[in-house]
């Protein structure tokens, strides 16, 4: 997390779009970040707003078409991901990088079995026989906190439970010792309780294998806990990028204070009313000329209209695209 | 102000069992207990929330609060009447009162039919009114949920999902309830929209004097739109009590839990909190625990809670729970003015998961 490290990966400038039968969507619109080794950065957003496009744009895991990638460069190792071969980008896939979705049911294959799932990749990126992958699956579920590994590995998807379902996901997504993960959703299907479970065991995985981390969430919660430091997307941009407690103690854009304004707490003082973002997150069908939040901004002038605002940096590490400047604000 | 506290909803005992068939011959081999003997009450204008895990029987007791299952045991008086023994008829007439609005507004409207033929139906099925007055009244419905009047031709598709759920509460506002049952009706919104509907459901409480049973697993909105919470756990009522009291003293090990679990956006305490993390999942309904259900995964188990099923009991005025602990520290404590809750230690010590 050393700040002059160099990083695992760097983005630029990544444009994805889809040419649908409508017409195009503008997903991902110029997005640029880092990861620095060993960090965790927690990216959010509401649902549309380029998440998960961005991430598959990464690995280049969309169908193309209707998915094309524009322009962008996405260095790994020493390689830009978007230019490399088709094998070796297969071999960055769950080896160099693992990935772990929202909902494990449909990214577990129902007919196999669970160990034969975290002994794929093994054998095929690792090379290793049938018996040492075996010890390692074994190895690996008992890392994630499910209990009779040995046996287990025998059993299918279904025979588990929600929160162990999604345990074994996180131990296909470790079997490589992946540099990095990426994490889609991973507790938004699942119940608090089992969350809080989950989040505690990538603290423990953190501290014991050291991996840098992406995790995707519409929870800001879940970001406080985790995360070094948070990507606000909006309108498949990043609107707002800073260190962790930068964001939550000085939220620049209207959007991330917003965001952290309607979210109500289970602690501490009760709200009477709950604040609320008038309006629904925009689909992009042209490339942004304009701020994407402007309809819903309250702080919106007429500047916002006539361009889209430029990621500026307002402290160290931190930046915001807004013409807005947010010291006007009284709180 | 201080108009008499009337109960609009008066639940006792509430059983709701799945029958479960197996074998060669299809036989009933067992019961699904989704909801095993509870019992609250609602105050008329009132929100009560009711929070659990999933699986733990929420959805069903709210349907079975609504006789929209035939029940298993118990007794369900809404307005005075015992709904559990009305006839067919008669539940047909009661219907118009109580209403539900559900989680999915997408898979709850006929996709097929108009907006304002989904806010209509109810007027189709209840009422003789002329076409002109029925119309008048969608319309009506449509200012009172914030949707455009002009999309009242337009099919469900083109709408978003807060919009869809805006549909939904329309429909279920057509005749006029007292009651409404909501099932989880942000859950599948968007945060900033979550905050819309929350709002509006708050406003039409107010302005028409609605009662509702506001069904979540979202403690952070239940606690801003609860006035009553009840925690739900393995079909069973396990605490309930005024908001305040049950997220500021929680007196069951499960709440206690359950409120921990919660992330706070506050990267200052969420990094520094201790954490109660339950271990393991939650035991199958078909074959609950003996004992107390919670004491699978409760982390201040005692042996009496394997054998003996808690008491629910009221530990303080209007805060019931059901768990071996509050009655040790009872008896310990003399009897005027002992509060439970200070008695009771919080759980500081997180649990290896
Ligand atoms: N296969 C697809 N075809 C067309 N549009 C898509 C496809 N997948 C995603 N999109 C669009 O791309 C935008 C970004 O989606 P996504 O990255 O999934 O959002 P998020 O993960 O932030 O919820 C949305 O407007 C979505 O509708
Ligand atoms: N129609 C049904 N037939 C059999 N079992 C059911 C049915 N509906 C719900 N259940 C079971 O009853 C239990 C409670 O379910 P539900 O009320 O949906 O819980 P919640 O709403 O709290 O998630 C679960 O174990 C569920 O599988
Ligand atoms: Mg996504
Ligand atoms: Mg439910």
């Amino acid at each position: 997390m050393a700040d002059g490290a160099l990083p695992v990966l760097d983005v630029k400038n990544l444009k994805t779009v889809f040419r649908t039968r409508a017409g195009d969507i503008h997903a991902v619109n110029s997005v640029s970040f880092d990861l620095k080794p060993g960090e965790l950065l927690g990216v959010v957003g509401e649902s549309g707003s380029g998440k998960s496009v961005t991430m598959m744009s990464l690995l280049r895991l969309l169908p193309m078409p209707p998915a094309e990638i524009l322009q962008g460069q996405v260095m790994l190792g020493g390689r830009d991901l978007l230019t490399t071969g088709e094998d070796d980008l297969r071999a960055v896939r769950g080896r160099e990088v693992g990935f772990i979705f929202q909902d494990p049911m449909t990214s577990l294959n129902p007919v196999f079995t669970v160990g034969f799932q975290i002994m794929e990749p093994l054998r095929r990126h690792m090379g290793m026989t049938r018996a040492q992958a075996r010890r390692r699956a074994a190895e690996l579920l008992q890392l994630v906190g499910i209990p009779d590994a040995e046996r287990r590995l025998k059993d299918y998807p279904h025979q588990f439970s929600g929160g162990m379902r999604q345990r074994v996901m996180i131990a296909i997504a470790l079997a490589c010792d992946p540099q990095v993960l990426i994490a889609d959703e991973p507790t938004t299907a699942l119940d608090v309780t089992i969350q809080a479970q989950i989040l505690e065991l990538v603290k423990e995985l953190r501290q014991k294998l050291g991996m840098a981390i992406i995790w995707i969430t519409h929870d800001l919660g879940v970001i406080a806990g985790i995360a070094d430091r948070v990507m606000v997307m909006y309108g498949g941009q990043v609107v707002e990028h800073g260190p962790v407690r930068e964001i939550f103690r000085n939220p620049a854009h209207p959007y991330t204070r917003a965001l952290l304004q309607t979210v109500p707490k289970v602690h501490g003082d009760r709200d009477d009313k709950l604040r609320v973002i008038e309006g629904q997150p925009p689909i992009m069908v042209t490339v942004p000329t304009a701020c994407p939040f402007r309809d819903r901004c309250a702080h919106a002038f007429d500047r916002c209209a006539r361009e889209n605002p430029a990621r500026r940096e307002i402290a160290p590490g931190h930046d915001v695209a807004c013409h807005w400047d947010h010291h006007e604000a009284a709180t | 102000m201080t108009a008499p506290r009337r109960n609009l909803v008066e639940v006792s005992d509430l059983k709701l069992h799945f029958p479960v068939y197996g074998g060669l011959l299809r036989r009933q081999v067992g019961n699904v207990k989704a909801v095993d003997g509870v019992s609250f009450d609602i105050i008329e204008g009132e929100t009560l929330g009711l929070v659990g895990e999933s699986g733990c029987g929420k959805s069903t007791c709210g349907r079975a609060v609504l006789r929209l299952y035939e029940l298993s045991g118990g007794a369900v008086r809404i307005d005075g009447e015992d709904i559990a023994t009305l006839s067919q008829e008669q539940l047909r007439r009661k219907r118009p009162t109580m209403q539900m609005v559900f989680q999915d507004p997408q898979a709850s409207l006929n996709p097929r039919m108009t907006v304002a033929a989904i806010i209509g139906e109810p007027l189709d099925e209840h009422t003789d009114w002329s076409r002109a007055r029925k119309l008048e009244r969608i319309y009506e419905l449509m200012d009172a949920v914030g949707l455009n009047r002009d999309f009242a031709n337009r099919y469900p598709h083109a709408f978003s999902g807060g919009q869809r759920q805006r549909i939904g509460i329309a429909r279920a506002l057509a005749l006029n309830p007292k009651f409404i049952v909501c099932d989880e009706p942000i859950a599948a919104l968007d945060v900033s929209i979550q905050a819309q509907v929350v709002n509006l459901l708050e406003e039409l409480q107010e302005r028409f004097g609605l009662t509702y049973l506001f069904i979540s697993h979202d403690l952070g909105m239940v606690r801003h739109i609860a006035d009553r919470v009840a925690v739900m756990y393995l079909g069973r009522i396990v605490e309930l009590a005024p908001v305040s009291a049950l997220y500021d003293t929680p007196l069951h090990p499960y709440t206690q839990a359950l409120l921990s679990a919660v992330p706070e956006p506050d990267p200052w305490t969420e990094t520094r909190k201790e954490r109660i993390v339950l271990k393991g999942d939650v035991p199958s309904p078909s074959n609950p625990p003996q004992g107390c259900n919670f004491c699978t995964r409760c982390p201040r188990v005692m042996d009496i809670c394997r054998r003996i099923d808690p008491p629910y009991r009221e530990h303080a005025p209007g805060h019931f729970a059901a768990c071996h602990l509050l009655d040790e520290t009872r008896t310990d404590q003399p009897k005027d003015g002992a509060r439970p809750e200070q008695d009771q230690p919080h759980i500081h010590q997180g649990e290896d998961a």
